[in-house]
């Protein structure tokens, strides 16, 4: 591979804590291997800014393999950036070139606090999964696995649904802020598997509520949020959710 | 001190159903008044505060990522092994009890390893009750693979997101439990110490990472769900975030710390890029069902892979090891790799590295599908297609996050993988019951050191971590509460609980007011060079007492000159680091320590002072067929205690994988 050394501006959020007020500061980076990953980047310019004695910028981060959701950075106006299907920590600097100018942002949304600079709080997906992400099995004795053959098809669609690594692009993207994304995956993955159908219909009322009471806003399909998805969930799983939704809403007023 | 394992007696086929027939129990209403609490909320952290909360007790839980769903567990690839027998090919409870003790090359404990075994069955019938979506075949039945190390089809799997869906259905379990009141869940929470009292562990002291606030919690039993060490080497494949603090603390409060030595070294990784690398991603071993791999036979080709002739590549592991080829076990694979890149037939820029070829695989499976499909008059180039397409459904995200990583096509040509820190078989010393030498504190998951002896197979961390949290551990605590009854509420006005928080307090100002001109990632990055050059894949005696002085060294240059900037009372990740990579130095120094105790090759562990003339590993049963289990005297001060590993129906033999 060719490593090639880029020399970038930054424009990064940086906001002391929830209570007070941020604004955008300026950075120069200098020599980026094109070989680097987006967060690698961050890694430089938080020890350029500590050995000047400056406070590194805060941003989340684990797994740097995209797959456990803690990454969250708006990139140039898109969650985790550029590429499609890609958390922040996957997105390679070969996607951008020498010269440029990048914009680093905290999700955006009244639900998703600042903590602080590019850091939120996502505590209300753990409280739509308490209202109802769940089959409800104490860990005992259940019957063999293989006593409930499931159709490979709705097994596939239920597994595409919970792939959903629940970092929260899906309301950064939208200019709602709704949450419907994620929630359908859920309610898709439990709606479409036999051992989700006990609880169906109280699942799908009790998270949709617990989604509003957390401020979330409504969906008006513009599908932004499957297009910023960094695990492509579908928007079929929304329209799912409504179909669950309704039918729920409808049995239970009888 | 005598360490005392309380294996039950009697054959080891029944040990585990007699330990749970006449172990104590706790009755529903004390059990309300029983406080339990849990560190780390990955498979087993999760699966034990969800079951435990089931069973009554007042469970709080903590983890340092924002949610509990983000524990590393969630990075698990390829699978998670059980010995249900679906595909009829002779698999039982004793060949998956056998192939684990074989792997660990004899250095695990034989009863911890059959319950395991045991309990795998309902692993699989628990996760399938909660709505994990494994992979399935047409017939709407589970699917299996191969894994490294075994003959038989036992891992269970959901493409390459195994861990991920087992822990989404743990954490689901977990949020339930939350729910309904019975887990308190305390999310960017750092364990910073355990409480003692008496001999008995009675809380801990956790820092609030978005407020910095120190706060006591008391429970009358504390589990430590915290995962393993490897980011001891600073690159690894653990998360950024996965440290050993909590365990480290509770060696330091009398927990005595096992086999810290056994690292596992995973063969197929992507290769280290350059000097700015901060961690290696893993290519799931499950590549290695399909997957072929091979160096040039001619030392330093420059060649682009795919013009260098069939006849003129080594397929090295299919002619070193013709019976189980590209799938024996970690260590194994690692370390002929290693072989081969330092004899000088490694390939990329950094020549460390060995090439995994699928061209084979997708010309074999594009094959089946023109029978498959009847078709005639193909193309090779349609062949390919077709097999390009199977082998997109079975591994495509693993392609795909190679292609990110390294911007190459691994579906043109082949990948480039390496060996890299992955696992640490090494961990907190436990007994039957998963207790460590401190009454009332326990570790489950790869925290522990129990079951995987020198070497973990793939696709049994996740079956490890399930099983202590949903299976043991729920059973195996009621024997102590039981006699916990009577002590009622723990007030966290203690003494103890004073002089702990007042210690956490002081090491935290000191990390602030040292005021070097060092950042926490140099000594990071300086700790993990000495480990892998010197404590890495291969060991000797020169190289661990050079590291050792080297480590004492870089300790005292880090408690004088560490910059860690901002204060103790707000959200401050580089002081979090900062604690976290203080334990890791100190805990290098005692793996090199343990790695110089044993002059035996065994696992992951190989010391090449002890080799056969063909290079392979060679075991010194005689002297060190034992656990080794360190007691924390002072900083950079260990004492050596031995567990006797007693071997009553696996016979210890060489291990062959040719």
């Amino acid at each position: 591979m060719e490593h090639t050394g880029l020399n970038l501006t930054l424009k990064v959020w940086k906001q002391k804590n929830a209570a007070t007020k941020g604004a955008f500061e300026s950075y120069d980076v200098k020599n980026i291997s094109t070989d680097m990953s987006f967060l690698e980047m961050f890694d430089v310019l938080n020890e350029q800014l500590i050995s000047t004695g400056k406070e590194p910028i805060a941003f989340d981060h684990d797994c740097r393999e995209g797959i456990c959701g803690m990454c969250s950075m708006v990139i140039n106006g898109r969650p985790h950036g550029p590429w499609n299907g890609t958390t922040t920590c996957q997105l390679h600097m070969r996607a951008f070139k020498n010269g440029d100018t990048i914009t680093v942002e905290p999700w955006r949304a009244g639900s998703f606090p600042v903590v602080r600079d590019l850091v939120v709080d996502r505590s209300a997906f753990d409280r739509i999964i308490q209202a109802g992400g769940y089959v409800s099995i104490n860990t005992g004795n259940p019957v063999d696995a293989n006593a409930l053959p499931i159709d490979k098809k709705l097994a596939d669609k239920a597994f595409a649904a919970a792939a959903c690594i629940g970092c929260g692009a899906c309301v950064a993207a939208c200019k709602n802020s709704s949450a419907m994304l994620f929630v359908s995956a859920k309610v898709s993955q439990l709606a479409l598997l036999p051992q989700g159908q006990p609880e169906r219909s109280s699942r799908v009322l009790s998270m949709v509520d617990q989604m509003d009471k957390e401020g979330f806003g409504n969906c008006t399909n513009t599908g932004a949020c499957e297009a910023e998805c960094p695990k492509e969930i579908s928007l079929e799983n929304i329209a799912r959710l409504n179909r669950e939704y309704m039918s729920a809403a409808l049995a239970s007023e009888e | 001190m005598e360490l005392n394992s309380k294996i039950p007696a009697g054959p080891v086929e029944t040990k585990w159903t007699k330990y749970k027939s006449s172990v104590k129990l706790v009755n529903p209403a004390n059990k309300r008044n029983l406080d339990i609490i849990i560190v780390g909320t990955g498979l087993a952290g999760a699966s034990a505060a969800a079951s435990l909360g089931e069973l009554g007790y007042k469970v709080k839980a903590f983890c340092f990522q924002d949610s509990p769903r983000r524990a590393h567990s969630i990075a698990a690839q390829g699978g998670i092994n059980a010995a249900k027998n679906y595909q009829n090919d002779g698999d039982s409870t004793y060949r998956l009890f056998y192939d684990t003790i074989k792997g660990g090359d004899y250095r695990a404990r034989e009863a911890n390893v059959y319950r395991l075994a045991e309990v795998s069955s309902n692993i699989i019938d628990q996760c399938v009750a909660q709505g994990v979506p494994f992979a399935r075949e047409y017939g709407g039945l589970l699917s299996n693979r191969s894994f490294g190390g075994t003959q038989v089809q036992r891992t269970f799997y959901a493409a390459g997101q195994t861990g991920q869906q087992l822990l989404l259905g743990a954490y689901s379990a977990l949020e339930r439990q939350v729910a309904l009141g019975n887990v308190e869940m305390h999310t960017r929470h750092e364990m910073l110490d355990v409480v003692v009292i008496d001999g008995k562990t009675r809380g801990i002291i956790a820092r609030n990472l978005i407020t910095g606030e120190i706060e006591r919690h008391a429970g009358h039993a504390v589990l430590l769900c915290t995962g393993g060490y490897g980011n001891v080497f600073y690159l690894s494949t653990n998360a950024m975030g996965s440290n050993v603090t909590a365990a480290w603390k509770a060696h330091k409060k009398g927990a005595f710390f096992a086999n810290p030595c056994f690292t596992q070294i995973h063969p197929t990784c992507i290769p280290v890029s350059g000097d700015h690398q901060s961690k290696l991603t893993l290519m799931s071993e499950s590549l290695r069902n399909d997957g072929r791999i091979w160096v040039p036979k001619k030392q330093n080709d420059d060649r682009k892979p795919i013009d260098i002739p069939e006849e003129e590549r080594d397929y090295y592991l299919e002619r070193r090891y013709p019976a189980f080829g590209n799938l024996v076990p970690r260590d194994v694979a690692s370390r002929a790799a290693k072989e081969r890149c330092d004899a000088g037939y490694g390939v990329g820029t950094s020549k460390m590295a060995v090439y995994l070829d699928y061209a084979a695989a997708i010309e074999r499976y594009g094959k089946i599908e023109v029978g498959k499909k009847g078709l005639s008059n193909i193309s090779k180039e349609e062949i390919i297609a077709l097999g390009k397409d199977v082998v997109k459904e079975k591994y495509g995200n693993l392609f795909d996050m190679y292609a990110k990583i390294t911007g190459e096509n691994p579906y043109e040509t082949p990948m480039r993988i390496y060996p890299a820190v992955h696992y640490t078989m090494g961990g907190l010393w436990v007994d039957y019951e998963l207790k460590t030498t401190v009454d009332g504190l326990y570790a489950l998951g790869e925290a522990n050191f129990s079951d995987h002896g020198a070497n973990r197979l793939g696709a049994s961390a996740l079956m490890q971590g399930l099983a202590d949290g949903y299976f043991v551990i729920p059973y195996t605590i009621g024997n102590y509460l039981a006699d916990e009854i009577r002590t009622g509420h723990i007030s966290t006005d203690h003494p103890a609980f004073l002089q702990a928080e007042n210690e956490v307090k002081e090491t935290l100002n000191k990390f602030v007011n040292c005021k070097g001109n060092k950042s926490v990632d140099y000594f990071h990055k300086a700790l993990g060079k000495i480990m892998w050059n010197d404590c890495g894949m291969a060991r000797n005696k020169e190289g661990l007492e050079k590291a050792i002085k080297e480590i004492k060294a870089l300790r005292t240059e880090f408690w004088n000159n560490v910059m860690v900037p901002g204060t103790v009372d707000e959200f401050n990740v580089e002081l979090e680091k900062a604690g976290r990579v203080a334990d890791f130095i100190e805990l290098g120094e005692l793996m090199c320590k343990d790695a110089l105790d044993r002059n035996e090759s065994c696992g992951g562990h190989f010391r090449e002072e002890s080799q056969t003339e063909e290079g392979e590993a060679e075991r010194n049963d005689e002297i060190y067929s034992y656990v080794a289990a360190w007691k924390y005297i002072n900083a950079g001060e260990s004492e050596l205690n031995k567990e006797p590993l007693i071997y009553e129906n696996i016979k210890i033999a060489a291990r062959s994988y040719k």
